[in-house]
């Protein structure tokens, strides 16, 4: 049982913190696609403190738990020939250990 | 082995696709084990049927007429659902609420498998699923958007949200014009699944 209380990584990242996704295609399951990576974003907010689920996908515990950020993300520097609104945004939902400062 | 305890509302009269053995292949197993029972599977089924648009619809209705409800709604989704009777079980992923309004759109899309607010609108259409949204959604929302037939003003900011981890997300859609003088009742019955999926907006009464 994954309580409140069980290990967790602590927070890096406050709302509006400049961050980039970080590139990487490990063996294993992890949920950040390959079209955010590299890409640099702003933290939108903290969606709360969740078990890994890189680890809980083999059987493991998903200790320690990583923060989960909504990351927003300018359409225009996603896809070069985007052809919407240039103020359109995404929201991707994001683990801390797959950003970095931008 | 045990013979398999696979519930589904279906007939098997054609040869099952490979994908489909393997989901009853791997639920005998799960059985033969004891991690999971006929029972369990057959209330998970019976709960996810139970879920409907129509759950959805309610709690946009209620949004709408009533602002402190809304802004309980999307401050903290889960006691404000149960203020309306929604219980969502502890173990689901946590449901946010996202409002559009006179200058912003949302859309919602899962481009890595197929998640879905599946507490308040049940299981998702095919095509949520399919590859050609699930890639189109993120890179071309307008032109999708389009293609459901929502012309959205060059002006109202697109933001599509990609639910790739522990968040489920809900658009609650703009209230139509010309609605002022109508129940919740009423209301009610312009909210389609596809305006809280941000594919298009409720509809005009």
């Amino acid at each position: 049982m994954i309580t409140m209380t069980t290990p967790a990584e602590s927070v890096l990242y406050t709302d509006g913190a400049a961050v980039r996704v970080r590139t990487g295609a490990p063996a294993h399951h992890f949920r950040t696609p390959a079209y955010i990576q590299g890409h640099t974003g702003v933290v939108d907010a903290l969606c709360g403190v969740y078990p890994n689920p890189e680890s809980l996908a083999h059987g493991d515990d998903g200790l320690p738990r990583q923060p989960l950020y909504r990351v927003r993300l300018r359409q225009t520097d996603l896809w070069p020939d985007y052809s919407g609104s240039p103020a359109d945004t995404l929201l991707v939902d994001v683990y801390q250990h797959w950003l970095e400062p931008a | 082995m045990t013979t398999a305890i696979h519930v589904e509302d279906h007939v098997h009269d054609q040869p099952m696709s490979e994908v489909a053995l393997r989901s009853v292949a791997i639920e005998a197993l799960l059985a033969e084990k004891g991690l999971l029972t006929a029972d369990e599977v057959r209330r998970q089924v019976d709960l996810m049927d139970g879920r409907t648009p129509a759950d959805g619809a309610r709690v946009v209705a209620r949004a709408w007429v009533d602002d402190s409800f809304k802004a309980r709604l999307l401050a903290d989704s889960r006691s404000a659902l149960a203020e309306m009777g929604i219980a969502i079980p502890e173990e689901t992923p946590h449901l946010v609420v996202v409002e559009n309004t006179d200058d912003v759109h949302n859309l919602v899309v899962c481009t890595l498998c197929s998640c879905y607010p599946r507490m308040l609108l049940g299981r998702p259409p095919d095509w949520y699923k399919s590859l050609a949204y699930r890639s189109r959604a993120v890179s071309d929302p307008r032109g999708v958007m389009a293609e459901f037939g929502t012309a959205l003003p060059a002006d109202i900011r697109v933001d599509v949200l990609d639910s790739t981890a522990d968040m489920r997300y809900l658009v609650l859609p703009r209230r139509p014009e010309g609605t002022e003088g109508m129940s919740e009742d009423e209301l009610t019955r312009l909210v389609t699944r596809d305006s809280m999926i941000g594919v298009t907006d409720a509809l005009t009464p």
